[in-house]
Parts: C-alpha cells; structure tokens; sequence
C-alpha cells in the first residue's frame, strides 16, 4: 500500500496524481460548499459550462498539443456532439424516464456521431499540412454550423419529421425538438455537476491512456519529427488520425453535456469563436499541459464572469490579459530572468 | 440576364474580399503570421469615414483619406505593440495575440461608437448603368469597386517588383536571415507591410459599407473569415492567388445565393475551398515547399 503511495508520486505519474486530485478535490469542496453554504445562481450556474469547456480543450489539446496540428473547428464536433444529445434525449424521454440513464445514453450517442465525423473529417484533413490544415478545419467547423442551423427536426405521434433547409414540418401536438436557426427550444435539462466531474474523470482516464501507450508515443513522436518517426516505421496518418477522432468523440461528449444543460441552445453558439475560446485555453495551459489546460479553462471562464461588476470594460481586459500574457511567456528577459532564479535553487539544492 | 447581373455582383463582392485578401497574404508572405485582426482593422475603417463624413461633414474625398490614414496607423502601431515582440515566439502565441488584439478592437469600437447599428452614407456615387434596353443594371458603385480592384492590383504588382521597397519585401518573404545579412531593415519592411495591408483594409470597408450600409463593432469579422478564405483559396502568400481566390469566392457565393440556397451559401463556399485544397493542398497559385532533412 505504501509502495503504491508513493508509485503516485513518481514523476512519471505525477502529472496523472494531481490532475484527479484537482478535480476531486475541486468537486469535493464545491459539494460541500453547495450544501453549508448557498452559492449565488451566478456561481453554481457555471459549473456545469465549465466542466464542459474544460473537456473541449482537453481534447483539443490533444489535437493541438500531443498531435501538433492546429484545429480552428473544434466547435463543430461540440455541436454535432450537441445536437445529436438533445434529439436522442428528446426522442427517448417517455422510452427512458430515468434521467441518468438518458443522459448516459445522449453523451455517447453524441460522442460516437462527433466521433464518426471526426474520422469522416480527418480524412481530407491529414492530407494536408500545416496553416492550410487549420483553414480546412475551420472550413468543417463552418459547415457544420451551416448544416445544423437548417436542419427541422420534430416529432409527433407518427413519429419522426425532419425537413432540410425550409421548415415544412406539421406536427399534430408533437414536439419540435431541432428548429433551424432557433436550434432547440425546449430540451429538458437533465446535465449536473457530479456527470460533468464525471465525464472529465473519464476524458482524463482516456487521454492518460492514450499518451501512456505505444499510440500516444507514435502521436508524439509524428509531431516532434515528422521525417524521423517515418523512418522508424511510424505510421504518421495512423497516428494522427487516431488523436483527431480520440479529440473529436471527447469534444462531441462535452457539446452533450453543455446542451442538456440548457433548455434553449442556438447553433450559432457553436461558431469560429467558441473554437477560438477552446484554442485559447490550450495555449493558455502549454500546449500538451493537461494541468494547465485544466487550470487555464476555469481561469479563464471564471474570469470574464468576474468582472461582470466592469459590465462593458470586461471584455477589454479580457483582451489585454490575452496580449499581455503572451508578450511575457515569450519575453525572452522574463525567461532568462526566471532561468536565473530557478538556478540559484538547484545550485543551493547541490552545495547543500 | 439575370446570370450576368449575379456575376457582375459576385464579381463586386469578390473584388472587397480580394482587396481584403491581399492584406491576410502580404502580411502571411513576409511575417508568416495568421493576422486575424485583419478583419477587425476594416471594422476600424468603416467607422473612421463615417465619423469623418457625417459627424464632421468632411468632404467624401477626405473622409476617405481619413480612413485609410487611420487604419494605416493603427495597422502598424499593432504590430509594433503586439507582435514585433514575438517576432521569435511560436506562431501559436502570435495567433493568440492576434485574436487578442481582435477582441480588443471589436470591444474598444463597442465602447467608442455603441453597440447599435449604424446606416453607412452613400459616400461614392449613387445611380447606375443600364444596358440593353434596362434588362441589365449595373450601378456605378459596382463599377468603382471592381475598377478599384483592378488598379490596387496593378499598383500593388508594379509596388512590389519595380521599387527598392518591393525587392526587400521579396526578400524577407523569401529569406528573412539572408535579407537582414543583405542590409536590409526586417522591421522597417515589416511595418510597411501592415501599413499597405492596413491601408487596403480601409478602401475594403469603405466599397463593403457602401454596398451594405450597416455599420457595426463585429463588421468585419465575418468578410475577413470570408477573405482569409480567399487568401487559403487562391495559395496563402501569393498577391495573384489573393485576387483570384477573392474573385472566385465572390462570384461561387452569389451564384449559389441566387440558384442554390441564402441559408446554405457559406456551407457551400467552404466546401469548394476544401475540395479546391484537396486536389492542389497549397491553393490555386501557391508555391509548393519541399521539406529537406
């Protein structure tokens, strides 16, 4: 038991130990917090869109940071992920009464849709390289907000009607449960705290795993060079596309998750700057830093809300920390200047 | 006819996102940075000529003027601010900036102007042409703008090859170590790069709010998304790519606006960059680059 202790401890796993107990401990305090104490509606409002932000960059960390290739659409998988979660959630509210269950059931259908998309999608998009790969992802993220935002969906008695592009749906005292750029009108609310804490559990078991086995190291190494893991015998497509899809199943989870949590849900919410948010968060936390993505996405979700009292400034500063921290992570002074102070502490650690 | 009008049309629209284009290229060519405030520096420009024109009265030439005096000196003060520091950073920081710096424009025009949408005046001219017996109306507006295209892109094409400022610019594109060994002054050509592109941007907003007199903070965000497109579209980088990506988004969009579907026009033109980069993966006119180990 003590060797096991301490096995958590080592630097290989270190990362995989405080990443649980962050969020363990995070759900143990907020819990109890909800219970002593009442929390503002502002407050416990944001837990669930948080849980769901930090899954989203989770995963797009993994596209970003353990695969190296930039996506400008992740947004795209949310929606699908999304969308897909409140029509299955919909069709089956009299089927399924039971709440977990039919958020258990929405969350993978949704993830396994997006995840289906993902492998469609990353078929042209591993062809390509570089910034011309990022466009092509933004190009999907917009069609896919496209598509969504003409689909009608409802269903009635006779059962399902969907139409494309004009809405020529007549329900007899049925449902609309898609209405185009409306999107969902009426979704019953069945997302709470402990299922998200739940789901980033999972996503982080899922992506310790994956970069822990013999196709996260392939993944890695594709990204550090690309010419030389070929010659190792690395299946650089392979690799890549088994992060894309990994990436693209977690994010359409976290686009179930957020929708169950709102009884309305535009698609439009889905558009270029939620899939900016997501990549700011990433860059925020280090790239391949699932700690820090952790701790960038609530950070950075909080924040905004935080300066809710500067009402119209808010976004602003919001900018400016933006500008402000990137000019100091690649200040080059800063970094000789911390280089510096992390030497005197090794330097005494050895002289000791 | 009315194919030809929509053509005429698409091929207005698609002059604005080549002009806007060329800014996205010029500045990925030489700096090789993704620069998503572009789009947020025509917003700049709308709001300049319309203060200067309504508020001040000033004569439509000078309003004009105006604008592109501004946009060209709020191009390059961002680039010194914001990016001449991470000259040496991952592009990724420098992508992040940028979208800083975009948010920081949208929501500094939402506090200086309001958030409310603004009716754009007819600044350039009014009425048009009519060709055979009326069945065919071109307005003068459409005219202006495709001539405008046209003399940027003579303009620009003779800029860049015929002067000393144009050759150090190639050369930066080119190699940026190889062109300061050559005496070359990288920041000086920086700059000037963001000041044309800058300068562009505010003739774009200018012909765009013409064409569509709402003026509002998020203008233009979704004409750079568009033109950044183009720029991908025609080969990221190249001056003539930009024109022909901007020209053929333009007219694929009002094509299908008018015969296919309004609500599935951006779906459309998204899809056609992505089949047009699967079968050449650097755009229409871009330069393939060999990686050496």
């Amino acid at each position: 038991m003590k060797k096991k202790f301490k096995d958590l401890l080592h630097h290989k796993y270190r990362s995989r130990t405080i990443s649980f107990a962050l969020i363990i401990g995070a759900y143990v305090i907020i819990e109890i917090l909800m219970h002593s104490i009442r929390l503002s509606r502002l407050f416990t409002g944001m837990l669930v869109p948080c849980c769901c932000y930090i899954i989203l960059a989770l995963s797009l960390n993994l596209v970003v940071g353990f695969s190296g290739e930039l996506s400008l659409g992740h947004a795209g998988f949310m929606a699908i992920g999304a969308f897909t979660a409140i029509i299955v959630s919909g069709l089956s509210t009299k089927m399924i009464p039971d709440t977990t269950i039919r958020l258990v059931l929405s969350i993978l259908s949704g993830s396994v849709l997006s995840g289906i998309m993902g492998l469609l999608i990353s078929v042209p998009v591993l062809k390509l390289s570089g910034d011309y790969l990022a466009i092509v992802t933004l190009a999907f993220g917009q069609i896919i907000k496209s598509l969504i935002t003409n689909i009608y969906l409802g269903f009635d008695s006779d059962g399902i009607q969907f139409s494309f592009v004009t809405n020529e749906l007549n329900l007899e005292q049925g449902k609309m449960l898609l209405s185009g750029p409306m999107g969902a009108t009426d979704t019953a609310k069945i997302s709470n705290f402990s299922s998200g804490i739940l789901l980033i559990v999972l996503t982080l078991y899922i992506i310790y795993s994956l970069i822990d086995s013999k196709y996260g190291r392939a993944i890695m190494a594709a990204r550090d060079d690309r010419i030389a893991a070929e010659s190792i015998g690395i299946n650089i497509l392979r690799s890549k596309t088994l992060a894309f899809v990994v990436s693209a199943i977690l994010a359409g989870a976290a686009g179930a998750l957020y929708a169950l949590n709102y009884s309305t849900l535009q698609p439009a919410k889905f558009d270029f700057n939620t899939s900016i948010l997501a990549l700011v968060y990433v860059v925020f936390g280090g790239l391949g830093n699932i700690n820090g993505t952790i701790l960038a996405t609530t950070v950075l979700y909080i924040l905004p809300e935080l300066l809710r009292s500067l009402q119209d400034y808010r976004m602003l500063i919001y900018a400016i920390v933006l500008i402000i921290v990137m000019q100091l992570g690649s200040s080059v002074r800063l970094k000789r200047y911390i280089e510096q102070i992390k030497n005197r502490f090794t330097k005494k650690g050895v002289t000791q | 006819m009315t194919f030809l009008t929509y053509l005429i049309s698409g091929l207005a629209l698609g002059s604005v996102y080549a002009i806007i284009a060329l800014g996205y290229t010029m500045v990925y060519g030489i700096a090789k940075m993704l620069n998503f405030a572009h789009g947020d520096i025509i917003m700049a420009g709308g709001y300049a000529a319309f203060y200067a024109y309504t508020r001040f009265g000033l004569p439509a030439g000078i309003s004009i003027l105006l604008s592109i005096l501004t946009c060209t000196v709020l191009g390059v003060i961002i680039e010194r601010l914001a990016y001449k520091p991470l000259r040496q950073a991952s592009s990724l920081s420098v992508l992040i900036t940028a979208i800083g710096v975009s948010y920081f424009l949208q929501n500094s025009a939402q506090l200086l102007f309001g958030s409310d949408t603004k009716i754009f005046p007819s600044i350039l001219t009014e009425g048009s042409l009519r060709f055979f017996d009326g069945k065919l109306i071109v307005s003068y507006l459409t005219l202006i703008t495709i001539l405008t295209c046209i003399v940027i892109m003579i303009g620009l094409t003779l800029f860049i090859n015929k002067t000393k400022i144009g050759k150090a610019m190639r050369a930066c594109a080119e190699d940026k170590e190889a062109a300061q060994l050559m005496g070359i002054n990288i920041d000086t050509t920086i700059s000037i790069t963001f000041a044309i592109g800058s300068g562009l941007a505010a003739i774009a907003a200018i012909l765009l709010c013409s064409t569509y007199p709402s003026l509002s903070p998020s203008l233009g965000s979704m004409p750079g998304i568009k033109a950044f497109t183009a720029a991908v579209f025609g080969g990221i980088g190249s001056i003539p790519g930009a024109l022909l990506g901007g020209i053929l988004l333009g007219i694929i969009e009002n094509l299908t606006k008018a015969y296919i579907s309004t609500q599935l026009s951006d779906a459309i033109v998204f899809a056609v960059l992505i089949i047009v980069l699967l079968i050449k993966p650097t755009g229409l006119l871009g330069k393939k680059e060999n990686v050496k180990v």
